[in-house]
């Protein structure tokens, strides 16, 4: 019974963080619920005694991932101007079409998957240590593949950073274009800091 | 003994660190700070916090003319003057309003010795206490004359240089006036042989007074 | 002695005798909680005065010394002028998060003291993957400082707490790999069984794992990632006082305020008990003959030299500047520790073929080879810094 009442609180709590994620008209705001989400989350894991799953989740989703939002927020566009426009699309049906064909993707490999017909294990908890061998063994070319992914993402996002050059500060290299007459007078900016 | 590997500077900037900090304990000369209420350092000679007045001997002497010049040049506007109704005789024989109100607004006063520096009188000083702080913002704040006053001795204690000079051109400004009195004497004994009608001598007696203070302004400036 | 040794045990076990059994996990659980926070309460107020007077003492000067006996009263008195400070909320500010934002900072830290074992049979809760639980909870101050510096409205706070989380997402990386090579060799993630790994004497010395190579480097490297992860100095960009006032605690003032400086000591000292747990053997003795000596005494002592060495360190280094801090963090500590993490495997494989003296030079010469070339690599295009006043 008490059990129940806890799941019952976290998935209240779980819920209102999410649709605050979406409702909210401030981008920080909403970063922030889906963080809370996220913690919401992980306490479900608690309850179903997968420890390991539920820091992990914190550690990453709260510790990482939305900070990484919260910055994608900050990057892209001024957080001080409210909104005007309605939050929820003016068209509600494609909208609504996505939501189902997304619940549908997770729903139907749930539930025809073998999983459901098996017995629970009378104790739940699964041990870290049999977690990283079956990683290292059972899982491994998906948990490979994952880091391949994630690598190719991050060389990605470099690669997007880089192609920002630095345009040339020098305008004396080009003696043709002398688009400031007095370039020669000016004290050269490059200075060796560390060699004042 | 100096070891060049990645990061040695740091280890040396740790040891001597961890000397200062076990020196500091066997060697007091170390601490270059004072424990302020139990050990006052010696304040330099030109430390100046806010005015005090002058006076020789004691309060009636006081130098100060009630001229109201400090109070008209005073940048901050915390000098309040109101002159006395009677004159009193100053050092050099001459008679001067005293102040009968000297108040000065030390809450407002920026210690910028301008009123020092305008004073012809070498009336108000630059006083070096640092201790002023008060219960309440407004009444304690407000010096007034009693407080302000001040003995020369005082400002021979405090602006030695200063107060030496100062006293060198009082005193040449006091020799300069009695001779100049003991001279215009000797010119009306004088000139009391001949026979002169009687307005004269009270014309005379003004000419000295005027010179006098003529006088001091010239050493003053000088 | 062993009575003296578990004397804390057996007071909360005599206490819950008291309690009906129904609610003796929750009295068990509040005894702990009540436990934690009196020490480390107590331990906070003390480090700040103890970190004052030193840092005096570093610098030539006596510290503070006029509040109580030595000036040990000051914390009281610092106590009551945040208590009765007014607490200031700047009229643009995102109300709701600058109020929660302190709260945030500390609540999940006092979690992180309940994994620590600060004894035989004293940790508040005993977890399978307890470190991974003490990094999850870590995790949340960085949420923390940008609610803070974000709700305040002040573009101070906002720089401070961009250079904070930067900072942090930064050194977070070293602090969990250097703690990797002790995982490895031990084989768990649970923290009292990795204290019980270390629990042996080699020739009446503890096997601590600081004096393994791969011990001492992870240990020097989780420190400076530690420090880094505490905000403290020469790390302390996010409130770097003389550049941006006071970073994201700009608009903080009052029981907040206080709140902050708590959590941030608090944090220090999750971290540090972390590194005694991880590195220099949790409550074991250094010798064997001075195990009469009660476990919680060893933690402790050891504590408060790991927290002597950060002030120590706030003594002497100068702060970074904010291309130094993530160069450093990321061209030279992340490198280190991954090939630390190599190292331990070499310690690992090579036990039953090499002598204890041999495998303990080749390991280290790796590391330190790596090191010194690493840090030559690194400052190749430099010239070398010369110094106007210095020297």
């Amino acid at each position: 019974m008490p059990n129940k009442i806890t799941f019952c609180l976290t998935v209240v709590f779980t819920l209102s963080a999410a649709v605050a994620a979406i409702r909210l008209r401030n981008p920080v705001h909403c970063a922030l619920s889906a963080a809370l989400a996220f913690a919401g989350l992980a306490v479900a894991f608690l309850g179903l005694d997968a420890e390991f799953i539920a820091f992990a989740q914190i550690l990453v989703y709260v510790g990482a991932i939305s900070i990484l939002s919260i910055f994608a927020v900050l990057l892209t566009r001024g957080t001080e101007v409210e909104p005007t426009a309605a939050v929820f699309s003016r068209s509600w049906i494609t909208g609504i079409a996505i939501t189902l064909g997304t619940a549908a993707a997770i729903l139907v490999p749930i539930f025809s998957s073998s999983i459901l017909y098996k017995i629970a294990p009378a104790v739940a908890s699964a041990p870290v240590q049999m977690i990283g061998t079956e990683l290292m063994t059972h899982y491994l070319l998906p948990m490979e593949v994952m880091g391949l992914l994630l690598t190719s993402a991050l060389i990605g996002a470099v690669v997007i950073a880089m192609s920002d050059r630095p345009e040339k500060k020098d305008d004396s290299s080009h003696p043709s274009v002398t688009r400031y007459p007095s370039a020669e007078s000016k004290p050269a900016t490059k200075r060796d800091l560390t060699t004042v | 003994m100096k070891f060049n590997f990645q990061g040695a500077g740091i280890v040396r900037g740790f040891v001597e660190t961890a000397r200062n900090f076990l020196g500091s304990y066997y060697d007091p000369e170390r601490l270059t700070t004072v424990e302020y209420p139990e050990r006052k350092l010696a304040l330099p000679e030109n430390v100046r916090t806010v005015p005090f007045l002058v006076y020789d001997h004691d309060m009636s002497g006081l130098r100060c003319t009630a001229c109201k010049i400090c109070e008209q040049e005073c940048p901050a506007a915390c000098i309040k003057i109101i002159k006395d109704t009677v004159k009193k005789s100053d050092y050099l024989g001459k008679s001067q309003f005293q102040p009968q109100v000297f108040d000065i607004d030390i809450a407002v006063c920026m210690s910028c010795g301008i009123c020092a520096e305008v004073c012809p009188f070498d009336s108000i000083k630059m006083d070096q206490v640092y201790e002023l702080a008060t219960q309440d913002r407004f009444a304690p704040l407000i010096l007034h004359k009693e407080q302000l006053g001040k003995s020369n001795a005082y400002f021979h204690a405090i602006h030695p240089t200063d107060a030496v000079e100062t006293d060198s051109l009082r005193d040449e400004a006091k020799r300069k006036a009695e001779t100049k009195a003991a001279a215009d004497a000797a010119a009306k004994a004088a000139a009391a042989v001949k026979p002169k009608p009687e307005i004269s001598t009270t014309a005379n007696s003004q000419s000295v007074g005027t010179s006098a203070t003529a006088n001091v302004e010239k050493a003053v400036a000088t | 002695m062993n009575s003296l040794d578990q004397i804390f045990v057996t007071l909360k076990q005599w206490l819950l005798s008291y309690v009906p059994t129904d609610f003796q996990p929750v009295g068990s659980a509040l005894l702990s909680i009540v436990a934690i926070i009196a020490v480390f309460g107590t331990a906070f107020a003390l480090t700040t005065i103890l970190e004052r007077k030193g840092l005096g003492r570093i610098q030539n000067r006596p510290g503070p010394n006029r509040v109580g006996p030595c000036g040990f009263l000051q914390p009281m008195a610092d106590a009551v002028k945040m208590l009765t400070k007014e607490d200031i909320v700047p009229y643009a500010a995102d109300k709701v998060l600058h109020y929660l934002a302190p709260i945030v900072l500390t609540v999940p830290i006092w979690l992180a003291f309940a994994v620590l074992p600060f004894g035989r049979n004293m940790s508040a809760i005993e977890l399978d993957a307890s470190i991974v639980f003490f990094f999850a909870v870590g995790s949340a101050s960085e949420l923390a400082v940008f609610m803070a510096g974000w709700s305040s409205h002040n573009k101070y706070s906002l720089i401070g707490a961009m250079r904070g989380i930067a900072q942090m997402i930064s050194y977070e990386v070293p602090l969990v790999l250097s703690t990797v090579p002790v995982l490895m060799l031990s084989g768990t993630l649970n923290l009292n069984e990795i204290v019980n790994a270390q629990s042996g004497f080699s020739f009446g010395v503890g096997q601590w794992n600081v004096f393994t190579p791969w011990g001492a480097a992870g240990f020097l490297l989780f420190m400076i990632a530690a420090t880094a992860e505490s905000n403290r100095a020469p790390f302390d960009l996010p409130e770097g006082e003389s550049e941006i006032i006071a970073g994201f605690l700009t608009e903080y003032s009052g029981f907040k305020y206080a709140l902050f400086f708590l959590g941030e000591y608090l944090g220090l000292f999750a971290v540090t008990g972390l590194a005694v747990t991880l590195f220099l053997g949790g409550w074991n003795a250094p010798l064997a003959f001075l195990n009469v000596v009660p476990s919680w005494l060893w933690f402790f002592a050891k504590f408060g030299a790991l927290i002597a060495v950060f002030i120590w360190a706030r003594g002497t280094v100068p702060r970074l500047r904010f291309d130094q801090l993530l160069n450093f963090a990321w061209k030279f500590i992340v490198p280190l520790t991954l090939v630390n993490i190599a190292v331990a495997g070499i310690w690992y494989f090579s036990s039953d073929h090499l002598a204890y003296a041999v495998r303990w030079l080749i390991c280290a010469g790796i590391f330190l080879g790596f090191y010194e070339l690493l840090g030559r690599f690194l400052s190749l295009k430099r010239a070398p810094r010369t110094y106007r006043y210095a020297e």
